[in-house]
């Protein structure tokens, strides 16, 4: 790498680091290959087709077929022979569909309806048995569902904290840059923010908006820009007074310049850092937004929404929808986190 | 002779560096710590001076290794081979340790005289009161003015030369043999440095300890050290008794130390550097320089006046005045060094920063070629803000760490509109650091890559972009070692020469004051105390306070000052 340009950056430095770390590594690739699903899920590349119905209702997993409901298809053959059955069981006849022609008023449109069946009879599809993670109460496959709710949650988690990221930032920046009455003005702005809980404000906000995923992004930057504000706010300050900001303001940089230029760059391994600490905290977040029923909207799918189907899954003893769900969340979270820690130690500049 | 104290053999030390290939940092040394002597471990940065000590405390880093035949033997126990727990004996007891940073070596949340006494309670077995009685007499014997009062007050509420006291009074509590001192006041100014060094003197002499002093500055030890060992990358170059050291140098290394050093009697065209000397080739010294303003000079700019008070908030509403420069007048010619003098907290680097509107001055004018610059809005100042450039103490932190060396130098340049384009403004970059002694493919690289002193030619080279008439100096070589701080030394003066550059020579160091300036002016908690050509105020300093200050320059050996002096007489 020292003879490609006989020169290494902070940031060369720094991957050459995570590389070494193996465990930051193997995160980094995992998270990489959620992001290219989910790149691949909003681009309709996978899973463009989780809405449709493929499977019988609460179809099993493949592998744990003995599972799955028993399905009774119901005919007027089937209904016949049940009515029989109970007859012969309680030793008198049914008064189920005893009615004469005239009695009944329903016969003639019955008459006219069976008529016309074949004209009406679609090409029945095959509705699958069982299907590789199973299948929600409509028949949905539940992995297909699954794809698009990463593509979803990761959309809502990389923009949401991207556009928190920007809001703090900026904000941080000139508070701590500037000072004075504008960090005056910044720092109550933000202390009315901070004191009122986190949920109730996403809750408000969500409320008040329409439902959607923009409007999941937009509560999530609104809500979460405080904890970056406050960490530029601090590092804007301190980086104001180091000399080599000092000696730009002798060259005659603008504060603009002085900022942006020379010491966002300085304090941007922080905002990486930052940023994927937000992106887990957000996924949860939107998990839970949707969950309650203030998420995406209905015909949007994501792990939230997904999950709020589980309750009334898990009581008839369906599980797989919610352990396909968590699977993906915990791998995901968890390989974030551990991205989130080998990024730290390989980029700050007080370990070199 | 009796049995040393310390005997160092062989001693190899090797760091694992991150990319696992071992660095050698000590390449096998061997040299003994006499009883009751006190030993000068002198050298540059890196040269492995303060590796040695922390080996001899085994206080390395985690990835450092020892060589198989190292051997410290401290009397006649081999310390690398004790166990943690006899380690652990020898240091707090037998051997005592004081840092180079006073302030972060106490810790601020415990009063000084609780430090010292949890040392004497731990490894003396004292009880409370008896270690509190010892305390003070221990800070009594350090020299610290009111040691009943101040056994009570918690670092921050003293001075740096205070904590230093405490530090040596927490160091000599357990009677240790032998006292480590890593660099003890390079940290401080020169006054307090003499009365520290004094101290260690004085300490030593009547505890009949041994001191390892280190060290890069050899003119600091000569006045007390028996002898002293000088080192290079490594590797020891030299040892023997202190006298011969400075009389006759045997090795070309030390002799190159001993002349880099810019001296109170000397005054050469240029400096030696190390490799005037590494050649093999005999040195001789170039002819002196005169130095001084003279009538026909003409002055770049004329300050009347200056002023400058800080405010601090105190309490909720309340504000507290603090006048960090009073009333300060002064010329500097065109061509010519003004030097300025004086203490931490004299002022002299908020006269610098004021200068450059950095600091908005209270009250005062500026004259640049007959127009005040202080009283210009910021629009009128931008014409002239890239004639008067500054160049900062700590090369490390001004540069930024994410810019090129490109990007550092045409960033001014584009900022001003200097050179037609990109192309240009490249080629222009490029002729500068050649220009200032940086190789062809520096451009590419990032400031980390660099050393010190080239970092400090880069921060010379960014001002240079603009063709600056007057440049501000502050504290511009303190920070490096005295080879490069030689170096640095003759690039300021050829670029002086070359350019007609007028100098604001901020310093606390007098001899490289004296070698550079045409005129001195000494402050004092902000006041001018006296201003002259500089051969004359430092031949016949009129005020009290230069006096105090000339008379605490640290004088190298005894007999070398006095040679140079004859020297100067025969010039």
């Amino acid at each position: 790498m020292a003879n490609e340009k006989g020169s290494r950056s902070l940031w060369a430095l720094g991957w050459k680091r995570l590389r070494k770390d193996h465990i930051g590594f193997v995160s980094l690739w995992m998270v990489a290959a959620f992001v290219l699903l989910a790149l691949a899920g909003a681009l309709g590349l996978v899973a463009s087709g989780w809405r449709n119905e493929v499977a019988k209702p609460y179809a099993p997993p493949t592998l744990l077929k003995s599972l799955g409901p028993k399905h009774v298809q119901l005919t007027a053959e089937n209904i016949d022979a049940a009515n029989k059955a109970s007859e012969q069981a309680n030793g008198q006849p049914s008064t189920g569909t005893s009615l004469t022609a005239d009695e009944d008023p329903l016969a003639g449109d019955l008459a006219e309806a069976s008529k016309n069946e074949g004209q009406y009879q679609e090409a029945a599809t095959q509705k699958a048995e069982t299907l590789p993670m199973g299948a929600d109460l409509r028949g949905r496959d539940v992995l297909q569902k699954v794809l698009k709710g990463t593509s979803t949650s990761m959309l809502v988690g990389l923009m949401g904290s991207l556009a928190a990221i920007v809001l703090g930032t900026i904000m941080g920046g000139f508070g701590g840059y500037f000072g004075q009455k504008i960090d005056d003005l910044l720092m109550w702005f933000y202390s009315v923010f901070t004191s009122v809980p986190d949920m109730l404000l996403l809750l408000a906000f969500s409320a008040v908006l329409r439902r959607g995923i923009s409007t999941v992004i937009l509560v999530m930057a609104l809500t979460s820009w405080t904890g970056t504000f406050r960490l530029m706010r601090a590092e804007f300050l301190k980086h104001k007074s180091r000399e080599y900001v000092k000696a730009a303001d002798a060259i005659g940089a603008s504060h603009l310049r002085r900022m942006f230029v020379h010491i966002l760059p300085n304090v941007s391994y922080l905002l990486l850092v930052q940023f994927s600490i937000l992106t887990v905290a957000l996924i949860k977040y939107e998990v839970i937004l949707s969950f309650l029923g203030f998420g995406v909207s209905v015909t949007q799918i994501s792990w939230g929404s997904m999950l709020a189907e589980a309750p009334a899954e898990l009581i008839q003893g369906y599980w797989w929808q919610m352990a396909c769900v968590t699977l993906f969340m915990s791998i995901l979270v968890t390989a974030f986190s551990m991205l989130t820690d080998s990024l730290r130690d390989a980029l700050d500049p007080k370990v070199k | 002779m009796s049995e040393p104290l310390v005997s160092i053999q062989n001693l190899r030390v090797a760091f694992r560096m991150e990319d696992g290939e071992p660095f050698e940092a000590i390449k096998g040394i061997s040299f003994d710590i006499p009883k009751n002597r006190t030993v000068a471990l002198v050298g540059e940065s890196g040269s492995g001076k303060s590796v040695t000590s922390m080996a001899i405390l085994r206080l390395l880093p985690s990835n450092a290794e020892f060589g198989a035949e190292s051997k410290i033997l401290f009397e006649g126990k081999d310390l690398l081979q004790e166990d943690p727990h006899a380690l652990r004996k020898v240091r707090g007891g037998n051997i005592a340790m004081i840092f180079q940073e006073p302030m972060t070596s106490l810790n601020p949340v415990f009063t000084v005289g609780d430090q010292i006494m949890e040392t004497l309670m731990l490894h003396m077995g004292m009880g409370r009161r008896a270690a509190r009685q010892k305390a003070i007499s221990l800070l009594t014997e350090c020299g610290l003015p009111e040691p009943e009062r101040r056994v009570d007050r918690y670092p921050h509420e003293l001075s740096g030369g205070q904590q230093q006291r405490v530090m040596i009074a927490m160091a000599i509590a357990c009677e240790p043999k032998l006292l480590i001192a890593d660099e003890p006041t390079t940290a401080l100014d020169v006054t307090i440095q003499k009365q520290i060094l004094k101290l260690v003197a004085d300490l030593q002499k009547a505890r009949g300890m041994s001191v390892l002093f280190i060290t890069h500055d050899l003119d600091v030890v000569g006045e007390f050290a028996h002898e002293a060992v000088v080192m290079r990358e490594g590797e020891i170059r030299e040892h023997s008794e202190i006298r011969k050291i400075f009389e006759s140098p045997q090795d070309n290394y030390t002799k190159a130390l001993i002349k880099c050093r810019p001296h109170l009697g000397r005054r050469p065209q240029r400096l030696a550097v190390i490799d005037d000397f590494m050649q093999g080739t005999p040195y001789k010294e170039p002819p002196h320089r005169p130095r001084g303003y003279s009538h026909g000079d003409e002055i770049i700019l004329d300050v009347q006046g200056l002023h400058k008070t800080f405010f601090s908030r105190e309490g909720l509403f309340g504000k507290r005045a603090f006048d960090a420069v009073k009333d300060v007048s002064f010329k500097l010619a065109k061509g010519k060094t003004l030097g300025i003098v004086g203490e931490s907290g004299s002022g002299k680097t908020t006269v610098g920063l004021t200068l450059m509107r950095l600091h908005e001055a209270t009250a005062g004018k500026a004259f640049f070629n007959g127009k005040d610059i202080l009283s210009m809005t910021p629009k009128e100042f931008k014409a002239y803000k890239r004639r008067i450039q500054i160049v900062f103490q700590n090369p490390y932190a001004s540069l930024n760490p994410r810019f090129t060396v490109q990007d550092i130098l045409t960033e001014p340049m584009m900022l001003h509109g200097i050179g037609s384009g990109a192309q240009e403004r490249r080629r222009l970059a490029a002729d500068l650091a050649d220009r200032v002694g940086l190789s062809s493919n520096a451009l590419s690289k990032y400031p980390h890559e660099f050393s010190g002193g080239q970092r400090q030619r880069i921060a010379i080279a960014r001002c240079l972009t603009m063709k600056p008439d007057i440049l501000i100096c502050d504290e511009s070589v303190s920070a490096l070692d005295v080879s490069v701080q030689a170096q640095v030394l003759n690039l300021l003066q050829d670029l002086q020469d070359e350019f007609r550059l007028s100098y604001l020579f901020i310093s606390h160091d007098l001899s490289v004051v004296k070698h550079i300036s045409d005129q001195v002016m000494v402050m004092h908690e902000g006041v001018l105390v006296e201003q002259a050509d500089s051969d004359v105020i430092y031949a016949n300093p009129q005020h009290d306070y230069t006096r105090e200050l000339l008379a605490s320059i640290p004088r190298g050996w005894p007999r070398d000052s006095f040679n140079a002096e004859g020297a100067l007489a025969e010039a």
